[in-house]
């Protein structure tokens, strides 16, 4: 194992678990327990729970205008109602994808950034370099983060926490005494399905996760059931479907995106918006089993027209389904596209998301 | 019956000339939730170690070797709809295909069940 992995302070516990554990963005992590599979139909159908503490937390303090955050992100931190959160990204000067990340309005001065664990040490040199002014903290390490997703997600936590976290709407999150500490418990996640992230003192997380574990409607999760989740609700993976050379109009996530305000990155996104996308991102459904893989070839009437960004095999639809880039002219629902890498060969057709709309989500 | 691995983790049990041919139970393991198996047409005649098929699961693709020269006579259809039997029983109900049996003197380019454990450990 890489002697620079970092591990997470819930090492132990998925040792115990007998985990399967391998390198994932600069963390050693836990991929899957019992399988992925089995771990995938638990989250959709009772609540799973997921060591979330590789990702980046950063604070910060101050007029958000004055400070210069306000410029940062492809939205307004200004106009977040204080207790909601919002998604978007921070772009280069070319508009390409920095990271995609979530903004938690604390108080009218104070923010949280919530950013991946891969690009965090980037992302916090980039944020801290075009603020101008208040108090901007890498919080990180002091920053545990479980996911607790699934349909009976909101009965777990009421039963554990009290009730009054079924009054959380969606993007919204509170503050509240967890184990002695504040935590922020937010009606967020990756998965399609009704969940929390829960934002606590890394000091207390153990705590957490084995409290939780304890109800038997709850099992842990790892990474690889994490993936085929977000998949199938269709949600870009950065890295993979996103990155410094993907701005959010290819990605079609402009709706994250606010052109009425100033943002590194906007003339270039400005730019691409007169000129036209040179690829467009689609999603696919294979007509087979068969699972499309990162970097195979997406061809159009024998040619060669963009690439897999996203794939696996979908538990809920029954095929393969995936994500990918592709010429803008063949974005359009139902056209057919045949997935190529060496002698595999597959058919599929371009299809709207989610993949998957049973999902528990907005419940 | 004797059974027979390959390095690739194949095995292959023969009977009166014909091999059932599967992937090990290491090797299902290995590669964890099995969602698709891609299976040789019936009569197709391969070689010993060439390409008979393909398997995948929610982590990887792999390609499937044969362990001996021969004839596919039959295939595992219902692997097609339910390939998860080879994780529940990849040496047994997770069989992919049989073949008949070019040349049995093959055999001896493969490993018995005592050899391939010991191959296990050295992996």
């Amino acid at each position: 194992m890489d002697e620079q992995l970092k591990q997470t302070p819930l090492c132990g516990r998925h040792e115990a678990l007998k985990a399967l554990m391998a390198p994932f963005g600069g963390w050693n992590m836990p991929i899957q327990y019992e399988g992925i599979i089995a771990e995938h139909a638990w989250c959709r159908a009772k609540a799973s729970l997921f060591d979330i503490c590789h990702m980046g937390e950063f604070l910060f303090e101050g007029d958000f205008a004055a400070g210069g955050l306000e410029d940062v992100f492809t939205f307004s931190v200004a106009t977040i109602p204080v207790g909601r959160s919002r998604y978007g990204f921070l772009l280069n000067e070319s508009g390409g994808i920095i990271d995609d990340l979530i903004v938690f309005r604390l108080a009218p001065d104070k923010a949280m950034i919530v950013v991946n664990a891969a690009t965090a040490p980037r992302d916090f040199a980039v944020i801290g370099a075009r603020l101008k002014g208040g108090a901007f903290t890498d919080i990180s390490a002091a920053t545990g983060k479980l996911d607790i997703q699934g349909p009976l997600s909101r009965d777990v936590m009421a039963a554990a926490f009290g009730a009054g976290i079924a009054a959380i709407p969606y993007f919204r999150f509170t503050t509240m005494n967890l184990f002695g500490v504040e935590a922020i418990v937010s009606r967020t996640g990756y998965t399609g399905e009704l969940g929390y992230e829960i934002f606590i003192p890394s000091d207390k997380v153990v705590e957490l996760w084995d409290q939780l574990l304890l109800d038997e409607r709850v099992k842990p999760a790892g990474l690889g059931a994490r993936d085929v989740l977000r998949l199938e609700v269709g949600y870009s993976l950065y890295g993979s479907d996103i990155d410094e050379a993907t701005t959010p109009l290819e990605a079609g996530l402009e709706g994250f995106v606010d052109l009425s305000k100033n943002f590194v990155g906007k003339e270039a996104l400005l730019r691409q918006k007169e000129q036209g996308v040179a690829r467009r991102k689609v999603a696919f459904e294979v007509n087979s089993r068969r699972s499309p893989r990162h970097h195979y070839e997406l061809c159009f009437s024998g040619e060669g027209v963009g690439t897999v960004t996203s794939g696996v095999f979908s538990p809920m639809l029954g095929c393969g389904i995936g994500l990918g880039f592709v010429r803008p002219d063949l974005a359009t629902i139902g056209t057919p596209l045949t997935i190529i890498h060496e002698r595999v060969s597959m058919e599929a057709t371009v299809c709207e998301l989610p993949f998957y709309r049973g999902g528990s989500l907005r419940s | 019956m004797s059974i027979y691995f390959t390095k690739e983790h194949e095995w292959v049990r023969v009977k009166e000339g014909i091999g059932a041919v599967g992937i090990s139970e290491h090797a299902a393991h290995e590669l964890g939730d099995i969602t698709f198996v891609e299976l040789p047409a019936m009569g197709k005649v391969v070689k010993q170690f060439d390409m008979l098929g393909a398997i995948e699961s929610v982590k990887a693709a792999s390609d499937i070797f044969s362990p001996v020269s021969g004839k596919v006579v039959k295939i595992n259809e219902a692997l097609n709809d339910a390939p998860e039997i080879v994780n529940e029983s990849a040496e047994d109900a997770g069989w992919l295909t049989w073949i008949e049996i070019a040349d049995e003197a093959e055999l001896k380019n493969l490993m018995t069940r005592e050899q391939y454990d010991e191959y296990l450990k050295t992996i």
